[in-house]
């Protein structure tokens, strides 16, 4: 036995206990609620009423396995977190949670958020759910993140399928609409992330990422941005023509895509020394546009969804 | 040194244990309101065989006349 006695014992010796703060922000707040907002969309527009209680419990849920994919990223990213300055401070490198307790909140969240979306909703979307944690999880962040620079491009669909989840708890089924939001959110990733690539002194390469900007070089991201562009603009406005769609769908996206392409054809054409010039005034421009693009988009799917509730048929 | 009865820990400690227990609370609450919500949308007939007894409105109607029904007796 040792002699010392309890008046000896200093609890700061325990390592650091999280707070309830610590383990939220492991769920990306941030993130979240992109996905919060593009999921309620789909379900809202979806031609099948929900109960509202129901789309409550089936949001919470969706957010919920957000979270929980999210604390499974930063579990087993914690290693490049601590290089980068950016990540630095996130709970796990900076020591405030335990990478077991990480580990074991995410699954656990993403057990209870895809049962609970089967119970309150269907096993169609409580399926996709899954398979959209898996995906993030470890096709993303196991998989492609640290292995090609298009880790953006197909990493994507994870934030893309929310609406999906979304329109699936209301109908039970996937349909062309469906496939559109998504396809709307999976073509707009690259070319929002690629433009914040642009302007942010990233240390991606410190931590051994690749990214599109140090693999192939900022000429060829502009390119990459410029082509996804293109290929974004007609799923955006095709989605006008189904029947979630609607003239305000269409003049807002026909408005929103035009401002967007403008920005990126400036962005394209310029090079570092005129972006270092101007302070990458135009890459920042159009990261904020896509901001808005997004935003947008959902927005008047929203507006057509009560236009039609209240009698107004689509075009 | 003389032990502390209150420590930074304990508060720390203390509000943790005050979110869990709201979300738990909030957890019941929900599962609560789910089973009102499936029971008065019609989605109750489903939960009628929990027990594993016969249940006579899900019983198959007598055939008549040879012929073999689903619909449930009245």
């Amino acid at each position: 036995m040792t002699d010392k006695k309890m008046s000896d014992l200093d609890v700061t010796e325990t390592p650091h206990e999280a707070e309830m703060g610590d383990y939220f922000s492991l769920l990306k707040p941030r993130v979240m609620s992109l996905v919060v907002f593009t999921a309620l969309v789909g379900l809202v527009v979806a031609p099948v009423p929900t109960h509202p209680f129901i789309a409550f419990v089936a949001i919470l849920c969706i957010a919920v396995g957000a979270g929980a994919s999210g604390a499974l990223n930063m579990w087993w990213d914690a290693d490049i977190d601590r290089v980068m300055r950016r990540t630095r401070n996130r709970p796990i490198p900076s020591g405030r949670v335990q990478p077991g307790e990480a580990l074991g909140l995410g699954l656990a969240l993403s057990a209870f958020s895809v049962v609970m979306l089967g119970l309150a909703t269907n096993l169609l979307a409580a399926g996709l759910l899954a398979f959209t944690i898996f995906f993030y999880a470890v096709i993303y962040s196991m998989w492609l993140k640290r292995s090609t620079p298009q880790n953006i491009v197909i990493g994507g669909a994870a934030g893309a399928f929310p609406p999906m989840v979304g329109w699936a708890a209301a109908t039970g089924a996937i349909s062309v609409e469906s496939a559109l939001m998504f396809a709307l959110i999976f073509m707009w990733t690259p070319p929002h992330f690629w433009a914040l690539a642009l302007f942010v002194k990233s240390d991606y390469g410190d931590a051994g990422v690749p990214m599109l900007t140090e693999t192939h070089g900022r000429p060829a991201t502009r390119r990459h941005i410029f082509v996804y562009t293109l290929v974004l603009i007609p799923v955006a406005l095709a989605l006008g023509f189904t029947s979630i769609g609607g003239p305000i769908y269409l003049a807002v996206s026909v408005a929103m895509n035009l401002w967007f392409l403008a920005a990126v054809i400036k962005l394209s054409r310029r090079d570092e020394d005129a972006a270092a010039a101007d302070a990458y005034l135009a890459e920042r421009r159009v990261f904020k546009i896509s901001l808005y693009y997004l935003f947008l988009h959902f927005g008047a799917l929203l507006v057509e969804a009560a236009l039609h509730a209240n009698g107004f048929g689509s075009l | 040194m003389a032990i502390k009865v209150e420590h930074e820990l304990h508060g720390r400690r203390r509000g943790r244990n005050l979110w869990l227990g709201a979300i738990l609370l909030a957890f019941v609450a929900m599962v609560f309101g789910l089973t009102v919500v499936k029971v008065q949308n019609g989605q109750g007939a489903a939960l009628q065989g929990y027990d594993h007894a016969v249940q006579v409105t899900l019983e198959p109607a007598p055939a008549t006349d040879g012929e073999t029904t689903t619909e449930p007796a009245q």
